[in-house]
């Protein structure tokens, strides 16, 4: 059995656990077990994508799906149930959403068939704009990633996009559930029944091993924002690490101590301040004569006809733009943390 | 011969989330999804030595440390109900350790 | 001296890959076993004892297999990383969970299982 059938052996295992998780996402009655269970799901897509080496959307599935989601759902849940609602309707009078969810599944794997084959070089994907952007990298932009530098320099404006809208999606939990503070104000008149003190120290060594882990994991965001021009990374993923740094602090050290180490005012600035370096780069380009978010003419504007083989413009452009990424996605997620967490609880204990 | 090692991982993955699934209590569960994220961090590792990149052994080191936060989040979330309680000494009491 | 520095220099090649591809089987091996044992075994202590021990060590065999099977390069040096940061967690996270459920009552099964008719403790 050659390399390839048995990379296809694995792809057909991956999805086939897919669907049975999804199958049981839809059949569980609990939703911890649903919470679990949609981060198994995250994973095994995440496993996928490498499987299919798509290496940069595998990190940041790994990331997003089955760590952050998580700890935000469970923080949802405070604020909702514990288990799933019965629906009213009988299942046979929901004969609606069965038919548009069959003939939209039917209409996608009908239009599936179309698609070419995996790694076709004649695809339209990979011969227009792919190619070119592939041939003209190392000449152009520099860095040895392809996808960053596609993701950073050619499409800095929809990168610029999905910064903005992450900074919304913020700004929005912020509006909706308020800020850390206020929460945790009122949490004080509703607290969670304290559990008798004994005298034996349980948690010594989970705080111990998180003591090792949180710099540690912390420093491993910073490698992998610097290291997202050589390999897999860049500032989304960063940022994302970041906050499960914090996160990891505030789960076994208790939320005001977290609060204290990085308080939510220097979140709620840094998710602003991020913004701004993007845009800011995009701006000095303009001052210096270029468009908005052209990195050569960062620095200074570029004699007609000159090439710099080191790319300096470029190099920095990214860079910075990468750094604004990272403080508007880390800055984000804790900012979503703490008003999901500050929150007291509204369930009461016999409904638990 | 790693295949072989890689097939072994995945059908232990396929067994694990079986108990995932099947677990009477939260705690089974709990253990199934933490061994499932283990094997997965093996399982991308031995991806990338198949595959000829060793780049992937950043993700699987990623996600071998959000495993261990996925899994200290639901079971201080299923035992405390509140991120605020600090994980301190002798018992917890809602105040600061 | 110099035959047995020659004889270690020819062989020692094979020899790596040899033992990296036997530690890699064997990892697998483990690994597979703490799975069937979670599935069948009983009670949550007992897996959570099947799949704790076999993961680590499983883990452990594995990357040194992968390790061997890399040499000197900076690929071994991120397996170490992995291998360090599983041996930190993976431990931890099974205490965790023997804790949490200890502490919240779930009685494990003691005397002798005499199969299916004796009820589980489940929650």
């Amino acid at each position: 059995m050659n390399f390839v059938s048995s990379i296809v052996l694995v792809d057909i295992a991956l999805l086939a656990m897919l669907g049975v998780v999804a199958v049981a996402i839809i059949r569980l009655k609990s939703l911890f077990a649903i919470v679990m269970l949609s981060g198994v799901y995250s994973l095994v897509s995440a496993t996928w994508f490498v499987a299919m080496d798509a290496v940069d959307v595998a990190f940041t599935e790994a990331a997003v799906g089955a760590g952050i989601s998580t700890a935000l759902m469970l923080g949802a849940m405070l604020l909702t149930a514990r288990r799933v609602k019965t629906p009213d309707k009988a299942g046979a009078r929901r004969w609606g959403p069965f038919l548009a969810v069959f003939a939209t599944g039917g209409l996608l794997i009908f239009a599936s068939t179309d698609l070419p084959a995996f790694g076709d070089p004649n695809s339209p994907a990979n011969s227009y704009v792919g190619k070119d952007y592939i041939e003209r990298t190392p000449s152009e932009v520099g860095p040895p990633n392809i996808v960053t530098a596609v993701l950073a320099s050619y499409r800095g404006f929809d990168t610029f996009g999905e910064t903005v809208v992450i900074f919304a999606a913020g700004v929005a939990v912020a509006l909706l559930i308020g800020f850390g503070e206020r929460a945790l104000a009122f949490s004080g008149q509703r607290s969670v029944t304290p559990e008798p003190v004994s005298p034996d120290d349980h948690h010594m060594v989970l705080r111990v091993v998180s003591k090792l882990l949180i710099p540690l994991i912390a420093l491993y965001a910073f490698y992998v924002q610097f290291h997202g021009d050589y390999g897999p990374g860049g500032g989304f993923q960063a940022g994302v690490i970041f906050a499960v740094a914090v996160i990891l602090n505030a789960l076994i050290f208790g939320l005001s101590e977290t609060m204290d180490a990085v308080p939510a005012g220097a979140a709620r600035a840094g998710a602003a301040f991020g913004v701004l370096l993007y845009g800011g780069v995009g701006v000095v380009n303009l001052l210096n004569g270029g468009a908005f978010l052209d990195y050569d003419y960062l620095f200074e504007t570029p004699a007609p006809g000159s090439y710099d083989p080191h790319h300096w413009g470029q190099h920095f452009g990214i860079l910075l733009v990468e750094l604004g990424v990272l403080a508007t996605v880390a800055s984000t997620m804790i900012v979503i943390f703490y008003a999901f967490a500050g929150r007291a609880p509204e369930i009461r204990d016999e409904d638990w | 011969m790693l295949i072989a090692a890689a097939v072994a991982v995945v059908v232990s993955m396929a067994l694990m989330l079986a108990r995932a699934i099947m677990g009477p209590t939260l705690y089974d569960r709990v253990l199934a999804v933490n061994s499932f994220g283990t094997k997965t961090v093996l399982l991308m590792g031995l991806l990338g030595f198949l595959t000829g990149r060793p780049d992937f052994l950043d993700i699987a080191l990623l996600y071998a440390l959000i495993n261990f936060v996925a899994t200290i989040a639901i079971l201080k979330f299923f035992r405390y109900r509140s991120f605020q309680i600090p994980l301190s000494g002798r018992g917890v009491g809602g105040s600061d350790g | 001296m110099a035959d047995i520095a020659a004889f270690f220099a020819h062989w020692a090649e094979p020899l790596r890959v040899w033992l990296g591809t036997a530690l890699a089987l064997a990892g697998g091996v483990l690994v597979t076993i703490g799975a069937v044992g979670v599935l069948r075994f009983p009670d949550f202590y007992t897996r959570l004892h099947a799949a704790s021990v076999t993961d680590t060590m499983g883990a452990t065999l594995l990357l040194l297999g992968m390790a061997l099977l890399a040499g000197w390069s900076l690929v071994t040096f991120k397996l170490a990383l992995i291998w360090m940061f599983l041996f930190l967690t993976s431990p931890t996270a099974s205490h965790a969970a023997a804790n949490a459920a200890h502490t919240a009552g779930l009685e494990p099964i003691v005397g002798r299982w005499r199969g299916d008719d004796k009820s589980e403790d489940g929650a």
